[in-house]
């Protein structure tokens, strides 16, 4: 196995309570040999003092001492798995309506959503919030695993009656891939291997899909962008000229040679050199961290942005965003806060609230006074100096912001440019 | 297939040099826990190369418990000295000392905890505002909920159920007056990842995690280097044995494994097929179910 030619894929769970999510992880854990023997034994110890006549696998994603307690996830786990084609990295999120916060986080950087079904309970509301939240975090696929099927006699109709169900609802919400895989996360029906017992499925496992989902598009590969995060300057004797921008590429591909533009100035320059550590690179696109210089000394600083001379960023100081509240404390309209975005910081008034969308029904609640925890709505923000920005359905990393208190300095909300 | 595409080491790397340059640039005095393990080597060789040409722009920090290998010592000063970055030293001794901690009693007594003492009084001592750490979350259940930028109050506690949400790439580091956040720039490798990177990159490692003959005393399953910090058990007696470290600790609590991998090649064979995690070796694990949500709750990296 050549495991350093593998791709990373990440992926994000969210299920409602007791849909088997844990076991499923476990059951992924388990069956991709990932799990080491003292794991194990552990669980197995602790099922045997629980009375369980089976070892329940889902004990293998348990955290902290106080959700043990509760039998309840609090927050998001991160669990990391390998087969010989990919290597994973899963955003483990509770599924409860007050952890709508927790989802939104995990789904921010994953390529892949899973949502989890009970198939004697169907579609519920959760399960609606986790399909809208997919959709609206733009997670470029999603797979909608229908478990318990060993509860349901493994029938093929109640599987059908699902996928109908939710198809109805999803194509309200433009989610561009998704999959339907009728699976036991207990038995491990479907799971990594197929299942003997619903041979009118003639789909490929849950495993299959992981590791062969193409997402080698899954970043913007157009519009070159690149934030940058410092500037490099050695102050040594053979380095005195050296001034190198350093910064991770949120677009596009850029090259020695390329013309390129600087923002805020607006100063046209050409790429000298992209490198890393000294080694140079000949071709630079996201997600990489590279360091690089420019034919002509201009001065560049922190939260600048280099881009290509005609392909520019949308420049003002007006953002249209949807944002999902992450705090405790109601947010309103003329309220002072932090953006930050890219590496670029701002403060910023809330000019207007548009309105509030009702995850369950998709409408929209107009003249609203308040924006609450875990609330999904459309605002309007002024920020003091100019950002540079795409939508968010353009590019996730340019088309993204964090709101923050300007008193308690807490991360109250996550906005997607519109 | 497109071939813009990067494999999971480099991305794992790209990663990790952003969250280090988030640091160096959100902070005005961030330090690099150095603790001579593998992590924190892989964690320092990551800092050289998100700054290159210029040096490592903030100090290492080590917490020296007065119970570490020797091998850690000499590979710790001479790398400081290779790349030219400044080193302060903590000393558990002292703090012991000074009376401001308390030395364990009893054969399996150990330092681990009073590390927090020490860690807490030099990064106020030097008004350390991010304390980065070579921290992964595979490693134990409680650092799995850990976030890259891990806000800890004045009294450098944990609250795991208060903790900043964290979306894309965008790390919150603004803190009140008095607090700081400890960071883990590759909270997303496993140990496979590291030690495939180490390979890929040649990173040069202390002798101990390579496999060497040793006097050792094996206690309740755990291997352990025989060294004056170890009293002898009734019934315990020193073998030589041919084994190597998974995990750098303090030496009265780091298990050795015994393995005849004298080279990363077969580390890494080693690893794919071994069957306990490398904490599993870890005394200072295994004292409580929750031992490590416990003491990060308390300031512990």
């Amino acid at each position: 196995m050549d495991y350093q030619d593998i791709e990373l894929l990440r992926f994000t769970t969210a299920g409602s309570v007791d849909d088997g999510k844990s076991t499923l992880i476990g059951r992924l854990l388990y069956d991709s040999k990932s799990i080491f023997q003292d794991q194990l034994d552990a669980v197995e110890e602790s099922s045997k003092s629980k009375g369980f006549d089976y070892v329940d696998l889902s004990l293998l994603t348990d955290g902290l001492k106080s959700e043990r307690e509760q039998g309840i996830t609090i927050d998001v786990a991160y669990r990391y798995f390998a087969t010989p084609k990919r290597k994973f990295i899963i955003a483990d999120t509770p599924g409860h309506i007050q952890y709508t916060r927790n989802m939104v986080t995990g789904a921010s950087t994953a390529n892949l959503a899973i949502i989890l079904i009970d198939a004697r309970k169907g579609m519920l509301e959760q399960t609606h919030r986790h399909a809208f939240i997919a959709s609206l975090l733009r997670i470029p696929h999603a797979i909608v695993c229908v478990n318990k099927m060993d509860l349901v006699d493994y029938s093929e109709d109640v599987y059908n009656g699902i996928v109908s169900d939710f198809n109805a609802f999803s194509s309200k919400l433009g989610i561009s891939d998704i999959q339907f895989i009728p699976i036991s996360a207990l038995n491990g029906d479907n799971v990594v291997n197929r299942s003997e017992n619903m041979d009118w499925y003639q789909g490929s496992t849950l495993m299959y899909h992981l590791e062969t989902v193409h997402i080698s598009s899954d970043y913007n590969l157009v519009d070159c962008r690149f934030p940058i995060q410092s500037v490099i300057r050695p102050h040594t004797l053979e380095n005195q000229d050296y001034r190198g921008f350093a910064g991770r590429i949120d677009g596009g591909v850029f090259k020695p040679g390329d013309k390129v533009k600087s923002l805020p100035s607006g100063f046209v320059s050409t790429i000298k050199t992209i490198e890393l550590n000294g080694e140079q690179i000949a071709e630079a696109f996201a997600p990489m961290s590279v360091t690089m210089t420019l034919e002509d000394e201009i001065d560049n600083s922190r939260g600048d942005m280099i881009v290509r001379e005609n392909n520019v960023p949308e420049i003002g100081q007006d953002l249209d965003v949807l944002v999902t509240w992450m705090s405790t404390k109601p947010i309103h309209a003329r309220t002072k806060v932090v953006v930050k975005h890219t590496t670029n910081e701002s403060v910023g008034m809330v000019k207007e609230l548009k309105y509030k969308i009702d995850i369950n029904t998709l409408h929209r609640i107009e003249n609203v006074e308040k924006i609450e925890m875990n609330d999904i709505a459309r605002l309007s923000i002024r920020t003091a100096k100019p950002m540079f920005y795409d939508s968010y359905k353009r590019n996730r990393q340019t088309g993204s912001i964090i709101i923050i208190d300007e008193q308690t300095n807490e991360t109250i909300g996550a906005g997607m440019i519109i | 297939m497109s071939n813009y595409v990067i494999n999971h080491l480099k991305e794992l790397e790209s990663e990790a040099i952003f969250v280090i340059r988030e640091i160096a640039a959100q902070f005005e005095n961030p330090v690099l826990l150095f603790s001579g393990g593998k992590d924190s080597i892989l964690l320092t060789h990551l800092a050289k190369k998100a700054f290159y040409p210029a040096k490592i722009p903030f100090p290492l920090i080590h917490i020296d418990t007065g119970h570490n290998f020797p091998e850690t010592i000499a590979f710790r000063d001479e790398l400081v000295e290779k790349l030219g970055v400044k080193l302060i030293v903590g000393s558990v001794q002292e703090a012991i000392d000074k009376g401001r901690a308390k030395e364990e009693t009893g054969a399996d007594a150990s330092r681990n905890s009073l590390q927090i003492v020490s860690l807490l009084d030099t990064l106020e001592e030097f008004k350390v505002d991010a304390a980065m750490g070579g921290a992964r979350r595979d490693e134990e259940k409680a650092r799995a909920k850990e976030r890259f930028f891990s806000h800890r109050d004045e009294f450098g506690q944990w609250d795991p159920k208060n903790q900043r949400p964290e979306l894309w790439n965008l790390f919150n580091g603004r803190k009140n007056y008095g607090e700081h956040f400890r960071v883990f720039p590759i909270s997303n490798w496993t140990e496979m990842d590291v030690w495939e990177y180490i390979k890929l990159e040649n990173i040069d490692l202390p002798s101990l995690y390579f496999s060497h003959q040793r006097d050792c005393v094996v206690r309740d399953g755990v291997i352990l280097a025989n060294s004056e910090f170890i009293k002898l058990k009734e019934g315990e007696e020193v073998v030589n044995m041919t084994i190597r470290y998974r995990t750098c600790g303090d030496m009265p609590i780091t298990g050795a494994v015994e393995s005849e991998a004298d080279d990363l090649e077969k580390i890494i064979e080693e690893i794919a097929t071994t069957r306990t995690t490398e904490r599993g070796g870890r005394a200072d694990d295994k004292r409580a179910e929750t031992a490590m949500e416990d003491r990060k709750k308390q300031g512990y990296f």
